[in-house]
């Protein structure tokens, strides 16, 4: 009895937190608002009994991602801006429309989906209580070995080249 | 609650992140639109891992995460550095490339 009114809660909280960064004028609303959206879908996460992946994705995006975008917006000392979310330009009437027939691609595809019942594919052999902690990291280190060190490469590439993007200036030539 | 619930909400939290992309012009805020759409597909996987009793699509939210952090930190990086140059962070003044 709880779950959908959690449900729906969640949802229009995330909706509303999402169209409300797109549209506020200053970036620092707009970072508080994309981490409200990003509490309520950690809660549907819970909701889908993926704990730990509730749990990371709070650590990992609002604990260091959005961080991260607050210290550049303020290093960067961004302003408002100055044109409000209208729909007066015709550009914005257009990427509106867009945006609106992508909804109903993707709500297409999903009916689709259901209708033929082809979701019941690939039915793993962990039928065991999904979420499980241990059994995610067993499968992390066993079937997706090889992703989980490419992916730590992939990080320690991604320091490196942040690095040197953001570094003031290059170190000087030597002489002769 | 059934899953095409959760997969309408990804689907509106992902245009939602569209129509921020094609529409600001901080480029701080259209990596934040796409930062929504990338959590709009972790929903997804999630919700679908749900549905099919797999753990690997949790796994696959993992690997998402990963790039998306990679996918920042040289994006924010790449950002200071444009601001370093032309003191503007609208994607719509800087045009040197525009023929």
């Amino acid at each position: 009895m709880l779950e959908p009114i959690l449900f729906f809660a969640l949802a229009v909280i995330a909706i509303a937190a999402g169209i409300g960064m797109i549209v506020h004028r200053n970036p620092v609303y707009s970072v508080l608002l994309l981490i409200i959206t990003l509490f309520s879908l950690a809660g549907f996460y819970v909701l889908l009994n993926a704990t730990f992946v509730a749990a990371v994705h709070m650590i990992v995006y609002a604990g260091a991602i959005m961080v991260l975008f607050l210290f550049v917006i303020m290093l960067l000392d961004l302003r408002e801006e100055s044109d409000r979310f209208t729909l007066k330009k015709f550009s914005r009437v257009l990427a509106f429309i867009a945006a609106i027939i992508f909804l109903g691609e993707a709500f297409l595809l999903v009916d689709m989906a259901i209708s033929d019942g082809g979701l019941a594919i690939g039915m793993g052999a962990q039928t065991a209580q999904v979420g499980d902690t241990p059994a995610l990291g067993k499968l992390l280190f066993t079937k997706y070995l090889l992703p989980f060190e490419i992916a730590s490469v992939l990080l320690l590439v991604a320091i490196v080249g942040a690095v040197i993007l953001a570094k003031r200036e290059l170190l000087p030539k030597q002489a002769g | 609650m059934s899953i095409e619930y959760y997969l309408i909400v990804a689907a509106i939290l992902f245009s939602i992140g569209v129509l921020g992309v094609l529409t600001r012009r901080n480029a701080i805020i259209i990596f934040l639109c796409i930062e929504l759409m990338l959590n709009a597909v972790n929903l997804t996987f999630v919700a679908l891992s749900n549905h099919v009793q797999n753990l690997d699509g949790q796994v696959f939210v993992f690997f998402v995460m990963i790039v998306a952090a990679a996918e920042v930190a040289v994006g924010l990086a790449l950002i200071v550095a444009i601001f370093r140059q032309k003191e503007t962070v609208y994607v719509d003044e800087i045009n040197l490339m525009k023929w």
